[in-house]
């Protein structure tokens, strides 16, 4: 099932243990990354305005954040002037039972979905079926993810973690389909056919959005395979969910990230398919149209001005594919449907700081900033991060590890307060260094300390420290 | 010009050549230095693992000691970032208008020692002299916080003797990263692997770079591996003249003595 949620069984550094191990996911992960990333950065190049552009991204998302009630109340309006329906959903429990209701009113067994991630966020898979409505994924990635009983670890690219040869496997498995190769051509083949009919015969479609232009009531998707065109106009029934923060006032101001999204996300100039509609046409498309506006913790990140930036994301994964930690970790390592850096700031604030183990995800980075230099909204993730881990740190359980890590930090915060309290410290440590100084390196340190040299050598306090040398050689300039 | 120096806690605790190197540096090109022994920390360990409560102090402790400096410079990316970037934040997210004016006004005259070169002081060649093969790491928070760009490169380029040789994927990060080294142990030792992978395919002697922090991870992911590579500060680098390197390696870090020592 692709249905993840955003609740992380176990805190990052646990999982990511685990996911380490894997070699071939992070040979495959490290082949596609490093793919990627060479292309966007030739199709970055190509555009004189690329810092403008950014800049123009992250001021007209900041823009529409900043009077998001009263977008979202036009968008309400223009959309039923249009012939849709409107819903407001709290929360994913709130988001789940108006979709799953709306599919079984037209008693809907299968439905077909497009775009998926904030169905993911809110576990809409898992809801249907509870009502015995078999939700069928037709993005290509988010077909292979399903089929093979995995969760996505790529915002954009969900089976990247997949090789063509695993997937060849999982399509004769699953799809009975016969394949002599794993040319990408053949194995896109299996699926179009296997997916072909499911349009055909399927009446209500979930999509997700992109944007939503709230003078118009128009949504948007940009999409890759077409798949999102067939789920957008063959059915009788569509159901849009989508995240609050996605509304843009007016039409031109969609013209910027037409530029930035495809750029940041798959590196091409412009995006296959672009698919816009407005309400319902008679005799033409679904016949009934619903949007589900989903909060689900979004208007607590906007209260908060020092985060609120986090709401500018388009969903582009450049993020993901720049970030040497994802890279490693592989996107389960996160435990969400939001992976990466994006992931590590979004996912424990749509949860507001109270989940244990999304609260270790702003600690999964080394603060290199590639992501920041990626992002086509200019959304400075490092800096969040650090705000996020002071926000979390004095409301961290009591457990051993930070019981000892608080005490560690704070006696080292006192002894810099004052200079003489650093000098005797250090002269401390020189003496106590002895026992585990060998060969001029130390190569095993007690505690938590530990985790650094089991692969790293550290080198052993000096006989003298500046300051003392300073006193004895340097001496200020007067 | 009046340098006030800025040496930061690892510096002063685990590499105090480097400090040295600086000073020695500064003032073959002509400049009086200045250390103040009130100085200890800037706080950024504590800032970035979380602990921004027992940071605050620390800011208003900085900016107590270097409040008359005419300049400031540290042998640091990491630092001077955090002083220039983040004490602004810090200041906002405290609510506190007095320190945020004190701080923006601070961030502008503390450098990192190889933009100060370049951009402050105008000089490409040093007149250093280092015959060995290196390669050049550029520091996350140098490259992406502070923009140093080539300045490092320039830098090194003018020295004699010295061959530069690139670096694979060089604007990866090491995986150092302060506390996630150590929070995030699997994850950032997978990071190390391949950038000691990098260093070593570069055939260098030794790999240099600005931040110490960054040097002592990769330093010691070399030296766990026995490489016999060594990692030594650029300020070392550039200190270093002819006189000084005959017959001597002392300049090629402490890392790769010990490195030595091992095999």
């Amino acid at each position: 099932m692709s249905a993840g949620g955003i609740h992380p069984a176990r805190p990052f550094p646990e999982a990511a243990r685990d996911t380490l191990q894997d070699a071939q996911m992070r040979r495959n992960l490290k082949h596609a990354t490093t793919t990627i990333r060479e292309k966007r950065f030739r199709a970055v190049a190509e555009l004189p305005d690329w810092e403008a552009l950014r800049t123009r991204g992250a001021e007209l998302k900041d823009a529409a954040l900043s009077d998001l009630a009263e977008q979202l109340l036009t968008l309400e309006t223009a959309v039923k002037r249009r012939g849709g329906q409107v819903h407001w959903a709290r929360d994913a429990a709130e988001a789940c039972r108006i979709v799953t209701d709306l599919a079984a009113s037209h008693g809907a067994r299968e439905i077909i979905k497009v775009k998926s991630i904030t169905s993911d966020e809110i576990e809409l898979n898992a809801a249907l079926e509870k009502r015995g409505i078999q939700a069928i994924e037709t993005d290509l990635a988010e077909l292979i993810v399903q089929l093979a009983g995995d969760t996505p670890s790529h915002i954009l690219v969900p089976a990247i973690h997949k090789n063509r040869a695993e997937i060849r496997d999982l399509f004769r498995r699953k799809l009975g389909a016969e394949l002599l190769t794993d040319e990408p051509k053949v194995l896109a083949e299996a699926a179009r056919l296997y997916l072909r009919e499911k349009f055909l015969s399927t009446k209500v479609a979930v999509s997700g959005a992109n944007f939503a232009i709230a003078e118009s009531g128009t949504v948007c998707i940009v999409e890759s395979e077409g798949n999102g065109r067939m789920c957008l106009t063959l059915p009788d029934v569509l159901i849009s969910v989508m995240g609050i923060e996605k509304v843009l006032p007016q039409w031109a101001d969609i013209a910027p990230f037409m530029q930035l999204l495809p750029r940041s996300s798959t590196a091409e100039r412009m995006n296959p398919y672009t698919s816009f509609w407005s309400g319902v046409t008679p005799g033409d498309g679904p016949q009934e149209f619903h949007l589900v506006l989903l909060d689900n913790g979004r208007t607590d990140v906007l209260a908060d001005e020092a985060a609120r930036q986090t709401l500018r994301c388009i969903r582009c994964s450049a993020c993901l594919n720049v970030c040497p930690v994802y890279e490693r970790a592989g996107g389960h390592a996160y435990g969400s449907v939001y992976p990466g850096p994006i992931g590590a700031i979004l996912t424990p604030q749509l949860l507001q700081l109270e989940d244990e183990n999304a609260n270790t995800l702003p600690w999964a980075s080394s603060l290199c900033g590639a992501c920041y230099d990626a992002c086509p909204v200019k959304i400075n993730i490092p800096e969040i991060l650090i705000y996020l881990r002071g926000q979390i740190t004095p409301h961290k359980s009591h457990n051993l590890e930070n019981t000892v890590e608080s005490i560690a930090m704070k006696t080292a915060a006192w002894i810099f307060n004052e200079p003489f309290r650093f000098e005797g410290a250090l002269k401390l440590a020189r003496t106590g260094q002895g026992p585990l100084v060998q060969h001029g390196a130390i190569h095993a340190l007690p505690g938590l300390l530990g985790g650094w040299t089991s692969s790293r050598n550290l080198p052993p306090f000096p006989a003298k420290s500046f300051r003392e040398l300073w006193r004895e050689e340097g001496q200020n300039d007067e | 010009m009046k340098i006030d120096l800025f040496i930061t806690c690892l510096n002063d605790a685990l590499f105090p050549q480097t400090g040295l190197a600086m000073a020695r540096l500064l003032r073959r090109l002509g400049h009086q230095v200045r250390f103040n022994e009130a100085q200890t920390c800037c706080g950024q360990m504590h800032f970035n693992t979380g602990y921004q409560r027992e940071a605050l102090p620390l800011i208003r402790k900085f900016v107590n000691d270097f409040r008359n400096a005419e300049v400031i410079v540290a042998p640091s990316g990491s630092c001077v970032a955090f002083v220039r970037d983040l004490y602004p934040k810090a200041a906002e997210w405290a609510g506190d208008d007095d320190l945020l004016r004190e701080v923006t006004e601070l961030g502008k005259r503390t450098y990192e020692l190889s933009e100060f070169l370049i951009k402050v002081l105008k000089v490409e060649d040093v007149g250093a002299y280092y015959p060995h093969r290196v390669t050049y790491h550029p520091t996350c928070h140098a490259a992406r916080l502070l923009r140093v760009g080539d300045a490092p490169l320039r830098l090194l380029k003018n020295v004699r003797g010295l061959t530069l040789v690139e670096l694979p994927a060089s604007e990866q990060c090491c995986g150092f990263g302060g506390t996630f080294s150590v929070k995030n142990p699997e994850t950032s030792t997978a990071m190390l692997a391949d950038k000691v992978q990098s260093v070593m395919s570069t055939g260098a002697e030794c790999c240099t770079a600005g931040d110490n922090s960054c040097l002592m991870h990769i330093g010691g992911g070399l030296s766990r591996l026995q490489s016999g590579v060594g990692v030594v500060h650029l300020a070392e680098i550039l200190a270093s003249t002819e006189s000084m390197s005959a017959g001597s390696s002392e300049t090629i870090g402490a890392m790769q003595v010990s490195a030595e020592a091992l095999l």
